[in-house]
């Protein structure tokens, strides 16, 4: 039935089929680069959309070092000047990390949140992505709100059983805070702890952003 | 063994899921919901098919010795078209199967239909015998992820029948388990009334 297991035989077909596996991958890569970049580019206008107040053109892309690491964002602006920013910040909840659009306007109120990706628990921390959660962010003033969950004695009401992912959440709204005052007045006041990502003191008074114990 | 006979006995005698008990990992894994359950049984039919085509296709050129290796290089190949169109297309989908569609490729069900059926058949036989066992396992897959999804969440397809939540655990890995054993026992018994 099948050819002879010689050296020479061996070595011609798996150098053949890997050949011919790689053209094709290559033929389909080409083909389906630009509709996986639109599907892409898709997600992340509408993820921004969905966080901050209506605008007009192109959101702007740019990257900001906060505390050694790096944050990406997008500025939105409206009649030539700009409205809000929808900032990327992660933090590590139960299941890895819970990646956030948060987006700020720019009077520093949080405009509304979107998980971007979760890996919490289905049923318990996997709801941080419904509104009953989610939409205590919405329309939240950092400086008037405690941001930590009830337990520690903050203002946000915490998922059931789930205090761990909600914790993540706050910390991420808070880390995407502390960039927007470093993308706003252009200096790092070290108030993002680079190792955790944790907001640790905010320096000027009244910046509500507190210590998370 | 006719054509039509080739498709049917992967649904019921040689159920992969039921029957065979082959595949476990994605089975248990991706059935969190029918529709994931579902776009995970089309995910692996559609691999299933064209690797059990390729690989009756070129049986005979290939050395015994290296059979293996060779197979796994076309499946990974038709695995890895699957992503990106996935990706480009249905990037919903692609997200929530995410680590799943990678690890087709090293799924028993289509490496064990290569070997049992593909490198000994023709062309249209094999792909045949794909189709059947893929219909087999996408039925087996989306029937699990309806029970779990309507005890876990209280909901089918998305449509939600009950407010709030169902019974958690259905959601999680051991309901999967007991879900998935219940399934068995019943296909089982349905089975063997009918003298299979």
């Amino acid at each position: 039935m099948a050819i002879q297991s010689s050296f020479k035989n061996m070595t011609l077909c798996l150098f053949a089929v890997c050949i011919v596996s790689s053209a094709l991958l290559a033929a389909v890569y080409a083909v389906t680069k630009e509709p996986i970049e639109a599907a892409d580019h898709a997600k992340t206008i509408s993820s921004i959309a969905r966080v901050v107040p209506e605008f007009e053109g192109d959101p702007v892309s740019a990257t900001v070092e906060v505390g050694g690491k790096e944050y990406s964002y997008y500025t939105v602006s409206k009649d030539g000047r700009p409205v809000g920013y929808a900032i990327t910040s992660s933090s590590v909840g139960y299941g890895g990390p819970v990646v956030l659009m948060v987006g700020i306007t720019s009077d520093r109120v949080v405009y509304n949140t979107v998980v971007l990706s979760q890996a919490e628990t289905p049923g318990l921390g996997a709801k941080c992505v419904e509104p009953a959660f989610a939409d205590q962010f919405k329309n939240l003033d950092p400086g008037q709100k405690k941001m930590a969950v009830k337990k520690d004695g903050g203002d946000i009401d915490a998922i059931t059983a789930s205090t761990i992912t909600s914790r993540a959440y706050i910390k991420a709204v808070e880390t995407a805070v502390a960039v927007y005052d470093v993308i706003v007045t252009g200096q790092d006041s070290g108030a993002v702890d680079a190792a955790s990502g944790a907001t640790l003191e905010a320096d000027a008074p009244g910046e509500g952003t507190e210590e998370n114990k | 063994m006719g054509k039509m006979q080739l498709i049917t006995k992967g649904f019921v005698k040689e159920n992969p899921t039921f029957s065979l008990l082959l595949g476990m990992c994605p089975t248990l894994a991706t059935t969190t919901s029918a529709i994931n359950g579902l776009s995970m049984g089309l995910a692996t039919l559609f691999v299933l098919v064209l690797s059990n085509m390729a690989i009756s296709a070129t049986a005979p050129y290939i050395p015994d010795k290296v059979r293996i290796p060779a197979y796994i290089v076309i499946i990974a190949a038709f695995v890895t078209i699957l992503q990106l169109v996935m990706q480009a297309f249905t990037p919903d989908i692609y997200q929530t199967l995410g680590l799943f569609i990678p690890l087709i490729v090293v799924n028993c069900i289509v490496l064990g239909r290569a070997e049992a059926f593909a490198n000994k058949n023709g062309v249209v036989d094999s792909a045949c015998d794909g189709l059947g066992i893929g219909i087999g396992f996408t039925f087996a897959l989306t029937l699990l992820g309806i029970v779990r999804e309507m005890l876990g969440s209280g909901s089918a397809f998305g449509f939600k029948f009950i407010s709030g939540d169902g019974i958690l655990v259905f959601v999680l890995a051991p309901g999967a388990f007991l879900a998935l054993a219940y399934l068995i026992v019943i296909f089982r018994k349905l089975t063997a009334a009918k003298g299979e």
